[in-house]
């Protein structure tokens, strides 16, 4: 959902500039509670893959096609403020080297794609965290939730931004239903791949996990004899 | 698994991703597209000011083949990335140790 130039009108462009220049500059300082010599590196890492991710595009229908934002996976793994961080890094890349998503849109897709699909992900993930059991086992299936609502929570904020400002004239209703419906599905995928990916990283490195540290404090330290090799 | 291999592993599935899986990526319009060409705001997009860049739209300037210069494309991306990122992660970081590490007797 890389928004062109055009699609948005110059004041609400510059508006969202301003929106994600601020977020940026906010989350640099939070960014620093949770960036240490070991998370830093995972994080850099976190930033890459959905730079990589996002370049596959799955079918959802009826020629239609979606991708990984990454918002709600960034945020488990690596920390709210420092997953808008690694959004902005990825978009930036893209814009600036791949033309994927325009310049003067950059700050529309910060703001979608840095900012709102982090904070709906990280905040339906904390909710589950504090009403489910805390076991690890939960990290992965939370973190896909918070995947699945992030997306189409996206889409309306852009249908919003594209009412007060878009540059063509078109039934906003009709704009609003199918960037819905279409992102709905998208979410799904989104999803799926979150689960797998922090399911993955908690199954390996459950300490790399930012969602899941206190999880692992809860953890009781156990020793068994092994038979010796 | 020890933290440097696990840093290897992300890197090379990073990699593989986006310089081998990326060829088979639907190439179907992503859902604001298509909502935008079915409602009719599709034709106020304009190009943008870098659409001259020698890796837009993920291919390779020079490079004919498709699967080379999508993945190469991928690989140049996920480098830069690497950098950049790490670089300002490892800035932007604490410099002493968090709480949940410090030693209790200490």
């Amino acid at each position: 959902m890389h928004v062109p130039d055009g699609f948005l009108d110059a004041p609400t462009s510059i508006a969202t500039g301003v929106v994600a220049a601020a977020a940026v500059a906010v989350s640099l300082r939070g960014a620093r509670r949770e960036l240490d010599d070991r998370t830093a590196p995972m994080a850099g890492l976190v930033a890459t893959f959905v730079f990589a991710a996002q370049m596959i595009n799955f079918p959802v229908g009826a020629g239609t096609s979606g991708h990984l934002m990454g918002g709600a996976l960034a945020a488990v793994l690596a920390g709210p403020w420092t997953a808008v961080l690694c959004l902005s890094v990825v978009l930036i890349v893209q814009a600036l080297l791949m033309a994927d998503g325009g310049i003067t849109a950059l700050g529309t897709n910060i703001t979608l794609i840095g900012i709102v699909t982090v904070v709906v992900g990280w905040a339906v993930f904390l909710l589950l965290r504090r009403v489910l059991p805390q076991r690890l086992s939960m990290v992965a299936p939370a973190a896909a939730v918070g995947a699945l609502l992030s997306v189409p929570v996206a889409a309306l904020v852009f249908t919003g931004l594209f009412a007060v400002g878009g540059n063509a004239p078109v039934d906003l209703g009709a704009v609003a239903t199918a960037m819905l419906g279409w992102h709905t599905v998208i979410g799904v995928g989104e999803a799926v791949i979150t689960g797998l990916v922090v399911g993955s990283v908690v199954t390996a490195r459950p300490d790399l996990v930012h969602g899941a540290r206190p999880l692992i404090a809860e953890r009781e330290l156990e020793t068994r004899k092994v038979v010796a090799s | 698994m020890s933290t440097r291999r696990f840093f290897a592993a992300f890197l090379v599935v990073s990699l593989l991703v986006a310089g081998v899986a990326s060829y088979y990526a639907s190439s179907h319009p992503d859902g604001l597209e298509h909502v935008a060409e079915q409602t009719g705001f599709l034709d106020s997009a304009e190009d943008s000011a870098t659409s001259d860049s020698p890796l837009a739209d993920y291919q390779t300037e020079g490079v004919d083949d498709p699967r080379v210069s999508g993945g190469l494309a991928g690989v140049i991306g996920v480098a830069v990335m690497l950098l950049l990122s790490t670089g300002l992660f490892w800035v932007v970081r604490r410099r002493e140790p968090s709480d949940a590490s410090r030693d209790p007797g200490a």
